[in-house]
């Protein structure tokens, strides 16, 4: 299983597809999903903690590094 | 630890923004811009269309202020909260033709799916239908992306040409402004009657179109992702944004005597029908021209307002998809398929045929789902 996710320059919901696909069916861990714009950080993290993950982010070289917890 | 997103991202945000679009809209209607059509960004592209001359409708040829004050709004919030970035790359040319048939099933039906809310407050039931079509081409939409389609990745460019979005805007905020003729019969053209005729004074339109564009941007306002996500995901969030800014605007209809309901307004002395404001009764055409436009909405990512907003914040796929719609304003009047028009029942077939044909051949294996 992959622990990191890369979403860079896609559409949406596509990111947001892709994180909760990854979700489904884990019941803890930690996930990093990059992102290049903070659209996606907000659909991404919203819809994790609906699924009951925390989610933090941080910008790097232009980009977003999005970590998800449970 | 969870990180605070702010009040934008929240879900009191996005209920305040739809209400606010609501009531500016409504207000936009009350100060001169056309009946239920305070803001329609399909039908003032086409306005702007014509304004340019590409389509020679003289109804509804106005450089609508309110296109690039949206583009400035937004590219404002962009800026200012550093997120700014200029991409491109994905896939551009498929997105200019989902534009073009976005804009074509949109003219079908008479107003993309802001103006469908607009319709509906103030009581326009034909929008019920147009409603009905917009969910069912979301949701074809949402097959495809449970099969794993996808347009391809943008490139993060470097922001070297990034001004040429701004730059564009404020070129059409300056003709709109001065409204220059290039000669006798030559742009920029304006109707002197018709819905084209119908505007609010262009300081209230630049002011509403960038306050709109700023608070969309921020809260990713998105009628067609409303739709989506409540169909792919049982999300609300979009959702309860659309249905404030429905209640915004019929609250704001009511109190200002715009509320007129009925498929149609009744008929005349002489016994012709009064058709509602900008509309016409004939289902399949609503309902199919607006499965269209959804459809074509969800395989670019968004509806026409996000495309326009997703503009100004550097998006330059986005604007191909804006530059398709202007197209397809232009194809729907040169080719008499708007509305109830004899070729609409064709754009209609034929878009439908191309979009489903580009929403399969975009399916890559291994797939979202």
């Amino acid at each position: 299983m992959t622990n990191t996710i890369d979403a860079r320059g896609l559409s949406c919901p596509q990111p947001v597809i892709m994180t909760r696909d990854a979700l489904k069916g884990r019941k803890a861990g930690r996930i990093t999903v990059l992102v290049d714009t903070m659209t996606q950080v907000y659909n991404i993290s919203r819809s994790a903690e609906k699924l009951g993950w925390t989610a933090n982010h941080e910008e790097k070289d232009d980009q977003f590094v999005i970590t998800l917890e449970k | 630890m969870k990180q605070k997103l702010g009040f934008f991202a929240s879900r009191w945000g996005i209920v305040v923004v739809g209400a606010l679009i609501g009531v500016i809209a409504v207000s936009l209607q009350k100060m001169g811009n056309p009946a239920n059509m305070g803001i329609c960004m399909a039908c003032f592209l086409r306005d702007v269309a014509g304004a340019l001359g590409l389509h020679r409708a003289a109804m509804v040829q106005y450089l609508r202020p309110e296109i690039p004050a949206f583009i400035l709004g937004s590219f404002v919030a962009a800026l200012s909260f550093g997120e700014f970035r200029f991409r491109t790359g994905s896939a551009p040319i498929i997105r200019f033709a989902l534009g073009m048939f976005a804009m074509i099933g949109a003219l079908i039906f008479l107003g993309c799916p802001w103006r469908a809310l607009l319709r509906l407050a103030g009581g326009d039931w034909n929008a019920i239908v147009g409603i009905a079509g917009l969910i069912v081409g979301v949701s074809v939409g949402v097959l495809f992306l449970r099969k794993g389609y996808s347009l391809g990745r943008s490139q993060h460019e470097n922001n070297r040409f990034a001004w040429l979005i701004p730059l564009a805007a404020a070129v059409l905020v300056i003709l709109a402004v001065f409204y220059p003729s290039f000669g006798d019969k030559m742009a920029l053209f304006r109707s002197i009657e018709g819905p084209g005729s119908k505007a609010a004074p262009i300081l209230v339109s630049l002011g509403a179109g960038l306050i709109i564009g700023f608070v969309a941007q921020r809260t990713r306002f998105c009628t067609m992702g409303a739709i989506r996500d409540v169909v792919l995901m049982n999300d609300w969030h979009l959702a309860s944004g659309v249905i404030a800014l429905l209640a915004a605007a019929f609250g704001a209809n009511l109190l200002f005597g715009q509320f007129h309901p009925g498929f149609t307004l009744g008929v005349d002395e002489a016994g012709k029908v009064i058709s509602q404001p900008a509309a016409h009764t004939v289902w399949y055409l609503n309902f199919g021209g607006m499965a269209l436009a959804g459809l074509s909405f969800s395989l670019a990512g968004g509806c026409p307002g996000r495309q326009i907003f997703l503009t100004g914040e550097g998006d330059g796929d986005a604007a191909v998809f804006v530059l398709g719609m202007l197209t397809g304003a232009a194809v729907s009047h040169n080719f008499n398929a708007v509305g109830s028009a004899p070729f609409a029942v064709w754009a209609m077939g034929i878009g439908l045929a191309v979009v489903l044909l580009i929403g399969f051949l975009s399916i890559e294996k291994g797939g979202n789902a």
